[in-house]
């Protein structure tokens, strides 16, 4: 197994108790920004609220740009290069713009955000992130009144990503979420995970979480953030419509075809630990449920 | 002679069922320890599968009818390597919770087909002995060609489980297509020289 060396991680125990000592000293209105962001550890049974450590984080990857296997992320990313990068924010808006990451770094305060990451496949990690809500990040541009839907586009680089020379899926990487879901607060800019600088595993230099949804909605080394009139194709629906819808939402009650949405595994919890239940929106339901008033989710998955 | 090298091949065969032990009690799993028994002794299946469709074409490759005394060892690993495949989706993953069980058999085909193949197993894992080759005469032949379905339903089951295209399961689908293939021949063969 792969070792790391205990100076390039915060270790665990610190981190979690760096954790508490900010919230003993009652930051109530930082920047940490506590009472407004939903941490796992609200009304959740224990074992959900359990940080992943950063080994499995950062280990345990699908990323098909590098490689279908888990473990293909960290070994083939570790040359990847993020800089320079530059993140384009166009289509339907008054005036595009483009940003680079030390003009994003200046221009956005990245905060801690703990979120669980539900994959479809059937598991789940608990991951401290470093980000900031895409809501902010969206507001400077003015999006015109065509714009319905947001589209991501990750970077493509097949000299780099040797994933990306297999037709696995359909190059690059596309996602896309409606505004609304978009601009939720909850929808992030991750840029880093326990206080540290975003792996390129995890899809440095930066990538988009969105909780409330399967883990492939949350795009990773975004280049291109267009603003569209009609609902976006994301890759994994190209690849297989029936299989992953638009809105792929963490529904317990809505299988895949191939696997039980019902209950999922806990990563890190050893082989005779029992899956627990998943919960509707991942468990954002309080959070985000309103945006889909009215709407059949068996349908809409 | 023969006896030993029948001997070799059963210690042979129960060398991945050591390897994933000794991986479960040392902890060399991974993140996700339950998928990698279940892929594991998946993968096993097929091989010992694809191992026992081998013998009778290498018999007739290399003259030798050795290889088809190690047949009925093989094709019991092939059963006991499914069973705990299927023993780790049930009880340790499922935790023998059958309605997603019952669930996942009737509406995702993969598990059907893969369920299937192990219920077909059952009868030729029954009749396996010199016994039961001396009481079911002919009719133990046709019942051990199920072992060609059941190959079918076994790479079937690996390629359906696959997100996208990939590499492995067309590999053992590819092997085992051609090892059914010998067979076409053979029967020719046999039907052409009396």
């Amino acid at each position: 197994m792969i070792k790391f060396k205990n100076s390039e991680i915060t270790p665990e125990n610190i981190y979690k108790n760096r954790r508490s000592f900010i919230k003993s000293i009652g930051l109530s209105a930082s920047s940490l920004a506590i009472s407004t962001i939903p941490f796992v550890n609200k009304s959740l049974a224990s074992g959900r609220d359990k940080l992943t450590s950063y080994k499995d984080i950062t280990t345990y990857n699908n990323y098909y740009e590098f490689g279908t296997s888990k473990s293909d992320p960290y070994r083939n990313s570790k040359t990847f290069k993020t800089t320079p990068w530059e993140i384009s924010i166009e289509g339907e808006v008054e005036k595009p713009i483009k940003l680079s990451m030390e003009e994003i770094s200046e221009m956005f305060v990245s905060e801690e955000r703990i979120y669980r990451l539900r994959c479809v496949e059937g598991w789940s990690m608990v991951i401290p992130w470093m980000g900031f809500s895409l809501s902010e990040l969206l507001s400077k541009v003015n999006p015109t009144n065509k714009a319905k839907f947001v589209e991501f586009e990750s970077v493509y680089d097949p000299a780099q990503m040797k994933g990306q020379r297999y037709p696995v899926l359909n190059w690059p990487y596309n996602e896309g979420l409606r505004i609304d879901e978009a601009m939720h607060p909850l929808t992030t800019v991750v840029t880093g995970l326990y206080g540290k600088k975003l792996p390129n595993q995890n899809g440095a230099p930066l990538r988009i979480f969105i909780p409330w949804k399967y883990g492939f909605k949350s795009a990773k080394a975004i280049v291109k953030i267009k603003f569209v009139e009609n609902m976006p194709t994301s890759s994994w629906m190209w690849a297989s419509p029936r299989e992953y819808g638009f809105y792929s939402n963490v529904n317990p009650n809505v299988n895949h075809p191939r696997w039980s949405q019902a209950t999922e595994r806990v990563i890190g919890e050893g082989v005779w630990a029992p899956r627990i239940k998943t919960l509707m929106f991942n468990g954002y339901g309080d959070e985000v449920a309103n945006l889909y008033t009215g709407m059949d989710l068996k349908k809409y998955f | 002679m023969q006896k030993y090298l029948k001997l070799s091949v059963f210690i042979l065969s129960t060398i991945p069922f050591l390897v994933i032990l000794y991986k479960i009690f040392l902890n060399k799993l991974g993140p996700e320890p339950v998928k990698e028994i279940t892929h594991f002794t998946g993968e096993w299946t097929l091989i010992f599968l694809c191992l026992t469709l081998s013998m009778s074409p290498l018999k007739r490759l290399t003259n030798l009818s050795v290889w088809v005394s190690f047949r009925r060892t093989l094709g019991l690993f092939v059963f006991f390597y499914a069973t705990l495949h299927l023993l780790t989706y049930v009880g340790l993953d499922y935790r023998f919770d059958w309605q997603p069980i019952l669930d996942d058999v009737v509406k995702k085909k993969y598990i059907f087909i893969g369920f299937a193949a192990w219920l077909l197993l059952i009868p030729l894992a029954i009749t396996s002995s010199k016994k039961m080759v001396k009481l079911l005469k002919n009719n133990w032949k046709k019942l051990h060609r199920l072992v060609y379905i059941i190959a079918i339903f076994g790479s079937l089951h690996y390629i359906w489980l696959s997100k996208t295209i990939f590499f492995k399961p067309l590999i053992y689908f590819i092997i085992i297509i051609v090892l059914l293939a010998f067979r076409i021949k053979i029967k020719n063969r046999n039907v052409n020289y009396g």
